[in-house]
Formats: C-alpha cells, structure tokens, sequence
C-alpha cells in the first residue's frame, strides 16, 4: 500500500545495498550451517581435508621414484628397482584411490548440503518474514525485501559451493606442502615464505580496488533499475510527449556510472590472476637461484629431515613451489567471492535479526454453545456460536460472546513519535452498525483500519472489541473476528477457488461459490475459460479492476467475521461495473459491524454514523442529513466543493 | 542472433578482438616457462654452474615480466570489452523501447523488460568475457601443452591420447545431462520469487486472515521442489571434478610406472628423467583446460536464455516510424475518422473499433461517454497515431496521421493518458516535459488554467517541490491536474482528456473546463469521462459502445435520443447527485 508507506515512519537506517560486511558475520554463518547440517557438515569437512591432505603427500612419493629412476637409469636395470617402484606406485594408487573417494564424496555431499542450505536459509528467512509486524513491509521497499532472496541468496551459494571448500581445500594444502618444504629445507622454505608475502599483498591490492567497484556496481546497478522501472512504467507518457531522446540521455549517464564501475572492478579482478601467476614464476626462478647457489656453495642445509643439499632437494622443491602459488592463486581467485558473499549475509542476517511481531495476548476465540442459562460453556465441535475465552489472573475463566462491538476511546496514534496521525479519536460501533470515515488525502482514514486489527499498536487511549481491550486479545484470533477488503486488492497465483477459500481454509466448494453468488462474483466467474479452476497468476492479471475487487468481497465473504472493514478502493472503474462492486459491498455489509474508508460519498449515506476526519481529528459526525444540516466540511465534499481522495 | 548481439559491440571491437590476440601471446609464454624450467632442471641435474642457472633465471623472469604484461594487458582490454558490450546492450535495448509504440510496449510487462537489462545483460557480460578470454586461453592451452607435451615426452604423451578423449566424453555427458535441467531449474527458481513477491505485496491480506502458517508451507513446499532440482543439477555437475582427478591420477600413475619402465631400459636414451617429469606437468595444464573449457560451456548454455531474451526486445520492430518527406506542420484541430476500424493485434479476432465515421471542426468540444471496454480510449489514441488503423483513416489538419512527422503530430495532439505518470523529479521538471524552453510564466499560466497553481502555492517549495516516483506524494486529484497542465505547455491544436479528471472534484472540473472554453477556444478538446457532468456542456456528446459510435448528439438530444445515454444519466443522478460527488 503505497499510500500507508508513504505516511509511515522514515525507513530506519537500512543497510545500504553493496556494503562490505563487519566482522562476525562468517562465524554466525558458519554457526547457522552447522545447526543446518550438524552431520553430514562435518562429514563432508572431514572429506575434503583427506582429499586434500592425500593430494598433497603423492608429491613425496613421486620424488622417491623420480630419484630411484635417475640413480639407475645410467645403469638401465630395471629389474633391480622395479620391486621398489612398483611398490611405490601402488602406494600412490591407493592414495589416489582415497583421494577419490573423498573427492567425489564431498562433492556430491557438498551439492545436497549447499542447496539443502539455500533452501532451509530461504524457507528461514520467509517463515521470519511471515511473523514480521506490517511496520516492516511500510518501512521497506519491496524491492529491497526481494533482494534478499534473489541477489543476496545467489551470492550465499557461490560463497557456500564454491568458495569455502576450495579455500579450504587450498588452506590445507599451503600448510602441508609448506610442511614437507620444512622437512627439506628451512632456506629454500623462506624463499617461498618471502615470494608468497609478495603475493598476498599484491592479491590484496587487487582484490581490494575491485571488490571496491563491485560493491559499488551493485549500488548503481539498483539506481539503474529504479529508473528503469520508474522510465518503462510510464513509457506511454514518454511517447506521448516525444520525450525519447531526453529519456535517452538521461539513461546514458546512469548506463555509463554501471559501465565505469563494472569495468573497473573486472580490470582489478582480471589482473589477479596473470599477477599471481607470474610472481609464482619469479618465486620459482628464487628458488632456483638460491638452490643452485646453496649446492654449489656447499652451505650446510638446514631442515627437519637433515638431508644433505643436492639435486634431489631442490627438484622436488620446484615443483611444490608450483603447488604452492596455485593454492595461493586459487584462495585468492575467491576473495572477491567471499567478500560479496558476505555482504549477502550480512543483510539477510539483517532481515533475520528483524524484531517478530509480538503477541501478549491471551484472550482466544472459542467455539461455544448456550447453557439452558443463557450463560456460555465452551465446547469443540463448530456450533457457529463463537465466545471469547478470557482467563483471568485469579485462574477463573468467563466467556464473552462475540457479537462484534468495537469502542474507541481517546485512541491517539502515530506511526512515529514525533508525529501524530490520530488525536484522541473516541467512537463506537454497535453490532451491526454502520460508522463510516469520511476526509482528504493524509487525514488519517487508512490509519484507522490499521488499529482495529492491531497492524499497529495505539500509543494512547483504548479500543475494545466486544468489551475486551484488544491488547488483550490474542492477535490471530482478534483478525479471525475481523474482516477486511482493502483498497489494492492482491489475489494469489492459484485458482479463483483457491483464492476465495483463502478466507477461510475450511469452506467447501459450496460454500465458497455461495460467497462467491453473495458477492456478485458468480457471474462472471463462470465465464472465465474455467470457471472456478481458472488459474490466476501476476495478481489476477486476466481480471479487470473491478473483477479483481468482487473476488476480494467473496473472500471476505467466505470468512464471514461479525466485523468487517472496507476501504474502498480509489481507482475509477466504470458505473456499471461499480454498481455491481456496491450491490457485493452491501451484501457483505449486512448483519455485521462495519467500518467503512469511504472514497466515494454514495456509499455513506446510511451509514449509522458518519465520521469527518481532519489532520488526524474528528471534525463532524453524525448521519448523512445531520451532517448536510450542519453545512460545513462534509457539506462541502458533499457538494463537490472539497477534493475527496 | 549471434549477429543482433554483435552487433552491440561497436565501438569495443578493437578490444573485444584484441583480448584473445594478447591472450594467445601470454598462453605461449606460460608455456614456454615450464618448457624452460624443465631444461633448467635437466641442466641442474647434469650439475650445471651457477652461471647457467643465472642465465635461465634471467630468461625466465623476462619471461615472466612479458606475460604478466601481456596478461594484465588482456586483463584490461577483456573488462573494457566485455562490460561495454554490456553496457551497448542496455542502451541499444533501453533505446530501442524507446522506439517502440505503443502496441510494442503492450506486450513486454515493465518487470521483463528490466530484468532483461540488468540479470540478463550482467549474463551475457559475464559469457563474454569467458568467450574473449577463457575460450580462448582454454583451446590455445590445449593445443600448446599437448604439442609441448609430444615434443617433450616423446611416447610418454600417449597417454593423452587415452585420458583426454575419455574427460571429454565424461565432460559432454555431464554437460548434456545438467543443463536441461538447469534450464528448468531456473524457471521454477523464478516462480519461487516471483510468489514471494506476491507474498510481499500481499501481506495485508495474509495478516488480515491469519495465514502466516498457510505461506510458510505453500513457500516450503515450492523452496522443496526447486532445491531437489538443483540438488540434481548441482551433483551431476558436482562428477566433473573427481572425473578430472581421475584422468590426473590415471595419467600419473601410467607415467611413474611405465616411465620409469622406459627411461631405465633404454638408460635414458628415448625418454629421460626431465622428460617424465616435465610430461607430469603438461598433463596437468591441459586437463585443467579442458575443465575451465566445460566450465565456460556450461556458462555458455546457461546465458543462451538470456540472450534470447535480450534478442527477442532488440529484434522487436517498431511498427510505427515517420514517413519520408513527412509533413512538419499541422494546420488546424480538425479531426477526421473515416470508416475507421481497428483491432490491437493483427491475430485478434475482435475489432476493437469496426466503422467509425466522424468528423469533428476544429475547436469543437466533444465528450464520450461509455462503459468499461466500449473502446473509448481506442478511438482517442489514434488521434495521435499512437496506434495505426485497421481500415480507413485519421486525418488531423485534413491531412492522413500517417503522412506527418510523428513528433509534429504528437506535440499538435496532447493526450493526457488515463494512466498518466508524473516522475521522480521536481513539479518544473515535470512540467518541463510538455515544452523543455518553458518560462516561468507560460508555467504559472498552464497551471492556473488546469487548476493547479493554487495547491501548488500551498506547497513550502512552491513549483520546486519534489514529486515521488508516481506522484506517490500528491493526490489523485492534484496528480490529475498537473499532468493536464503538462499537456497543456505544448500549446496544442488538440488536446484530448482520457478519463484525466476522475479524481478532481466537481467544481474544480467545471473550472478547467470553463478555463478551456475561455483561454484556448481554438484549440479541439475531446474529453472522455465516466461522469455526465463533466461531458453535458461538450458541443457533442458520443456515446460509444461495443467498438462503435452509438450515438452522438447534444446533452438534449442524447436525452431524447440514446437509451444508454439517459441510463447513465439516471443511474448516477439516483446513486450519486446532480453535481456528482466521486
């Protein structure tokens, strides 16, 4: 409802789209993963630690053989070492054989658990939003609430089936292969050590300049799209005032922010990788160098494994070198990765961390029947007799029959507290009466109907329902008393029946199409292709305005609540139609107390008591002809002389 | 529609052709480094001097400096290349919608269009880049490492021969098996989003009815169904990498053993110990090709939708353009239908408006009245040639629509659209959009005779206040008021009203039409309207139903004369009152 964000409070400072992530965000996300997985996580960590611990040590076993076979090949006797390096190679081949098992284990364990995760992460996510108080969806665009399940989901699966195994998988074998460096030499090791600094820093360089521009590539790329939205939708309008070419340079400049810092980020990411690379190369020219001038000077070599320096160590250095810089290369080809991943989490953990709705009531609704008495005992089966169950604190418990009053008395309200929308509104409804609130633009009328059924908590005064402070009143089953058919209707992909039954998910199929003939809606229904079974979909794109409208009576209808609140919808459709829309309205209305918004003055005529809202106050009231009596405010909508909206 | 996309290109094909050039370069060098190491390490091992070693050293880190150029260099001239690919895209796209008309804006819905300028461009931006740069420096590595491979280990390379053809396979299978339902995937992954939306937009209603619950299973039901999908897609995909092991592992385990067989009876004459080991690492470089070449496949596969997408709104013709040698004057306001007929799309079986014949003199005022889906706005909107007719036609000044230059045209036609948008930006702005030289004072005027300078002097910032997007932050009546305000700024010789003062009341509405009456008698007003009220002063009155003119005439003629007329009239004078109250 566009018209209640707009009065709402100010959006509270919301984390701004494309911001780099504080600190404690991965812990609490690794934490959510392993409450997700709190086994096969685990499993499938074990897995890709023996996959890359057994990828790392066949290195060993490669050099031993590599060494036997240029100690002999002079000689060419095969038979000699061909014991020893078979046994060496079926080593290797079990080895291998471990390898792949965990290799292909994790995979496919990490496929469940990363998709598993998306889905548990997605389905939390929804079912917090579900519990999330209607401030919430005020206060937030709905396209920042999408986001978080497009992009920010998206990113999540990267950073999740990607980028933590293999910056694992790389972690562990830097550390392994940087072990067996030790075990061989402590020089040559320090030239690595020396050559992968060089690298981190330069990663860190580069991967700091792009993540810069990406995240602010994100940041315009939502500009962008705003003005798309906002250009496409009134395309119409655009071709009519001959404005393309306007509208055209106006988009460049934005099309040209995304192209400057798209560009930007993927020249920083694409240096990454030719950078590392051939710092790796120079490392690997080092530890020639070094090694070469080592075994010619003679100079004691110091390591774990004491062996003396020669060829045989700096070969096999060489290549782990290799090893080395590809696993710094591969960590580092995540960063940025992990980085947007984590801006991700950051503001879905944001939406998690986003205050429930909150319920202290403990007034229920009740299926009740009546004592020979005439007083009320609760009992199971539906007896269409509903009571309010009211537990006192004293433990005994009285039943109140719903019947549909609702008193206001000095309700004073604002959506922030700086500003207040309602001021020290008193009035009462009796069971079937009707009180209906008459105004201009912003003088609070749509403020009202979020009261009654507590979408917002009042600041001052009282509102009772059937005698009972609504405060009091359990929140689900205060809604399930009151009906309400707004001013945008929103219908749901589904069928037409499907969509009448949301009112209440009990009703047949009978007593869905007589809500349905109640409403007037029967008719055209019938004529959709399917009648009843007609798929809807894009919020009942296939209807007009005014079919959309009779689908919402009838699921109001369906529910059938003793109080009922209507705000009637602003958008002109057109007479005939609109008496079709009034004939459902007045059927619904009858028999219940009701609250009407009213947007055209023809349906407020009999209402029982007519309320003239002002800046937030009641100015007039009384019946139709009291109010044309009185010749003020009223008087003037009445004549047209005042804009009624 | 690889050509409409490359056509996109432009002004960066000198880079887009001149990444893989500098790839190609880099590619060589990074395989002649371990070419070079390989020697270096033969030369140790024969114990070389330091000497030697220097001079290798030197080569290689020249070497190194080269391909780091070159492959910064390429870096670059791939991200300019790709990302203004991307961003010629979303122009020639936002600009092509721009051309459209209106029966080309009907058929997109606003959310496509925009997440075909920004997903699927941001998709194609990224397979771009793959294709100038990956799919290049994939097959090139290939092809070097497997020469170098055979030039290095003679025999020992004959493996490749096994364990390539075997990854490729598996790669084709995996590919071929993942992606349809990849495809599929995707679409149930956007339903999944599009029913949050819903959700979102709806939550008034699902608090309303309590059905918090009722949402989190519908949403857990649909979540389910498309996270088994990727679950599928994603383990399929997930065989890649244990198969790539296995070749690796395979193609290792062969040379250690077999190698070792070979350099130790032929005493290291046909194969000896740098060989083998130099064979280890080619094998490695071009599995690991072959994989980053299936990765860049299947990156391929998943942004052919995309592209189609994009295709499907850069080939859409516009159906409307100005003629050659077209008029750039209009002489008057009068409006000519002669049989006119027209039906939206060329499949539709219903016309929408079937033998229209009217012919109105400039300066007339002409109301029409009619119900929902009597084609009202229809027969307006070819006014301004915003659709083309069926059968007969539009003549404007006395001249066919088709004959002037569309922007004559529309800027001497003002249509005030009956969904009418005011944009983000200020109340001038706004009103800048009917005439961008627009004084002061022509503005003050516009606004007084629509009806809007009083509310708008009521304002803290007068004619700078800022309007929301939608004019979310002034009313209906007041958004009304200042887009016919907008459309009077291009001082037109017609200007038509859809339905433009629904929301205004009563006496303001008898305002702006005197105001017309008085201040633009030459120009022709047609005025569409629900309410008898606002039409019952028109020269004529039509009344419009089913696609055709049902009547015309004056208020007292219609009375007499047309049924439907008088039905309107008593229904809206019994529900409502004489001087209305909407």
């Amino acid at each position: 409802m566009a018209k209640n964000k707009a009065k709402a409070a100010p959006a509270p400072a919301t984390t701004a789209r494309g911001h780099r992530a504080p600190k404690g965000v991965l812990r609490r996300l690794l934490r959510i993963l392993f409450e997700f997985y709190p086994v096969l996580l685990p499993v499938t960590l074990v897995c890709i630690l023996i996959n890359a611990i057994v990828s790392a040590i066949p290195a060993v076993f490669m050099q031993n053989i590599i060494a036997i076979v240029d100690e002999t090949y002079a000689s060419g006797d095969w038979a000699s070492v061909s014991g020893q390096i078979i046994g060496l190679v079926l080593i290797l081949v079990v080895l291998y054989v471990i390898s792949l098992v965990a290799g292909a284990l994790y995979t496919q364990l990490m496929a469940v658990i990363t998709q598993g995760s998306l889905k548990k992460m997605r389905e939390k996510m929804f079912s917090h939003m579900q519990d999330l108080p209607i401030r919430y969806f005020d206060t937030n665009g709905h396209g920042d609430i999408m986001s978080y399940y497009t992009n920010d989901v998206d990113t999540l699966r990267q950073m999740i089936s990607q980028s933590l195994p293999q910056m694992l998988i790389a972690g562990v074998t830097l550390v392994s292969v940087f072990c067996i460096m030790i075990y061989y030499s402590l020089i040559l090791a320090l030239v690595v050590v020396a050559g992968v600094v060089c690298m981190v820093l330069s990663a860190r360089f580069a991967t700091n300049r792009s993540s810069k521009f990406f995240l602010r590539q994100q940041i315009t790329l939502g500009k962008a799209e705003a003005f798309m939205e906002e250009m496409m939708t009134g395309q119409k309008v655009i071709k009519v005032f001959c404005h393309e070419e306007q509208t055209k340079a106006d988009f460049d400049k934005v099309n040209g922010e995304i192209f400057y810092n798209a560009r930007n980020g993927n020249r920083y990411a694409n240096i990454l990788m030719p950078l590392l690379g051939n710092i790796g190369n120079v490392m690997y020219v080092a530890v020639a160098l070094v090694g070469g001038a080592l075994m010619l000077s003679g100079i004691p070599n110091i390591s774990i494994s004491g062996m003396a320096f020669g060829i045989s160590i700096v070969v096999p250095f060489l290549n782990m070198t290799r090893q080395f810089s590809g696993s710094v290369g591969q960590v580092s080809n995540q960063i940025n990765m992990v980085i947007m991943g984590l801006a991700g989490t950051h503001r879905i953990l944001a939406l998690l961390d986003e205050e429930p709705e909150k319920d202290e009531g403990y007034v229920t609704l009740v299926n009740a029947k009546e004592n020979p008495d005439g007083s009320l005992s609760e009992c199971r089966e539906r007896t269409n007799v509903w009571a309010w169950k009211h537990q006192h604190h004293d433990g005994t418990v009285t039943y109140t029959r719903l019947e549909g009053d609702v008193r206001f008395s000095d309700v004073t309200f604002g959506y922030t507290p700086e500003k207040t929308v309602l001021h020290d509104i008193s009035l009462y409804a009796k069971p079937g009466q009707k009180v209906a609130f008459v105004g201009s633009t912003g003088a609070g009328k749509t403020t009202i109907t979020n009261l009654i059924n507590r979408f917002y908590d009042i600041d001052d005064g009282k509102i009772r329902y059937d005698g009972i402070n609504i405060n009091k009143i359990k929140k689900a089953d205060l809604r399930h008393s009151l009906g309400i058919v707004l001013q945008d209707t929103n219908l749901f992909t589904g069928t037409v029946m499907e969509n009448i039954r949301y009112g209440n998910l009990d009703a047949c199929d009978e007593e869905c199409i007589a809500a349905a003939k109640l409403a007037g809606a029967d008719d055209f229904i019938r004529r959709l292709p399917e009648g009843y079974n007609t798929m809807l979909r894009g919020n009942g794109a296939n209807l007009s305005q005014g079919q959309r409208q009779l689908l919402a009576i009838a699921r109001a209808a369906v529910a059938d609540p003793p109080v009922m609140i209507l705000d009637e919808a602003t958008s002109s459709i057109d007479t005939r139609t609109e008496a079709i829309v009034q004939r459902g309205m007045d059927a619904l209305m009858t028999g219940r107390t009701v609250f009407v918004i009213a947007h055209r003055l023809s349906t407020v005529r009999n209402a029982n008591a007519i309320m003239v809202l002002d800046h937030g106050r009641i100015i007039e009231r009384g019946t139709h002809e009291d109010l044309l009596k009185l010749k003020g405010t009223y008087y003037q909508l009445y004549t047209g002389a005042l804009e009624l909206d | 529609m690889i050509k409409t996309l490359a056509r996109s290109i432009r002004e960066y094909k000198k880079t887009a052709i001149l990444t893989p050039i500098l790839v190609t370069v880099e590619v060589i060098l990074e395989c002649i480094i371990p070419f070079t190491i390989a020697n270096l390490v033969n030369e140790m091992q024969q114990g070389c001097g330091m000497d030697v070693i220097l001079n290798y050293g030197i080569q290689l880190v020249a070497m190194a400096v080269l391909s780091l150029i070159f492959g910064v260099a390429a870096g670059n001239t791939c991200a300019t290349a790709s990302t203004g690919f991307a961003r010629n895209l979303r122009q020639d796209m936002f600009y092509r919608i721009q051309d459209y008309s209106f029966e080309n804006i009907d058929k997109f819905s606003v959310s496509s269009l925009v997440t075909r300028m920004t997903t699927d461009v941001v998709n194609l931006q990224m397979s771009f880049m793959m294709i100038i740069r990956v799919a290049i420096r994939g097959p090139l590595m290939l092809i070097f490492s497997f020469i170098m491979g055979f030039w290095m280990g003679g025999r020992l390379a004959l493996i490749f021969l096994v364990t390539i053809p075997l990854l490729t396979i598996g790669l084709v299978v995996v590919i071929r098996w993942a992606t349809p339902i990849f495809r599929r995937v995707f679409r149930k992954y956007d339903a999944l989003n599009d029913s949050v939306q819903e959700n979102v937009q709806a939550m008034r209603v699902v608090k309303s009815y309590v059905r918090e619950d009722y949402e989190k299973k519908k949403f857990a039901a649909a979540a389910e169904d498309v996270c088994k999908d990727f679950t599928k897609a994603e383990r399929i995909m997930a065989l890649n990498s244990p198969m790539m092991q296995f070749c690796v592992y395979a193609g290792m385990a062969f040379v250690l053993s077999f190698g070792s067989y070979f350099v130790i009876t032929s005493q290291g004459d046909g194969i000896n110990v740098g060989q083998m080991s130099s064979i280890l690492t080619y094998s490695f470089q071009i599995l690991m090709s072959l994989m980053t070449l299936s990765m860049v496949f299947v990156m391929i596969t998943m942004s052919m939708e995309s592209a189609e997408r994009i295709v499907e709104v850069l080939s859409e013709e516009s159906n409307l353009t100005s003629p050659e040698n077209a008029l750039t004057e209009v002489k008057d306001g009068s409006i000519d239908f002669d049989n006119v007929s027209f039906k939206y799309s060329r499949k539709a079986e219903r016309m929408a408006l079937s033998g229209v014949d009217l012919h109105i003199k400039s300066g007339e005022v002409i109301g029409i009245l009619g119900g929902t889906g009597s084609s009202k706005s229809t027969l307006v909107q070819l006014i301004p040639r915003l659709y083309d007719v069926t059968e007969g036609c539009v003549k404007v000044g006395g001249q066919d629509v088709r004959k002037y230059d569309l922007e004559t045209l529309r800027n001497n036609v003002a249509v005030v659209l009956q969904k009418n948008v005011l944009f983000s930006g200020t109340i001038k702005d706004n009103l800048r959009w009917g005439n961008p030289d627009a004084t002061d004072e022509e503005m003050l005027e516009a606004c007084r005779l629509a009806q809007a300078d009083e509310f708008i002097q009521q304002f803290p910032a007068k004619y700078n206040t800022w309007i929301e997007q939608g004019g979310s932050n002034v009313s209906g009546g007041q958004k009304q008021r200042l887009c016919i305000a907008r459309a009077l700024l291009k001082k037109p010789k017609v200007l038509i009203l859809d339905d433009s003062t629904s929301a205004v009341d009563t006496r303001t509405d008898a305002l702006i039409r005197q105001g017309f009456r008085e201040f633009i008698p030459e120009t022709t007003k047609i005025i569409i309207a629900q309410r008898v009220a606002s039409v019952q002063d028109a020269d004529r009155i039509i009344v419009m139903e089913g696609g055709r003119i049902s009547a015309i005439g004056t208020h007292d003629e219609l009375m007499q004369s047309s049924e439907i007329y008088r039905e309107i009239f008593t229904t809206q004078n019994k529900a409502g009152d004489q001087d209305g109250e909407e």
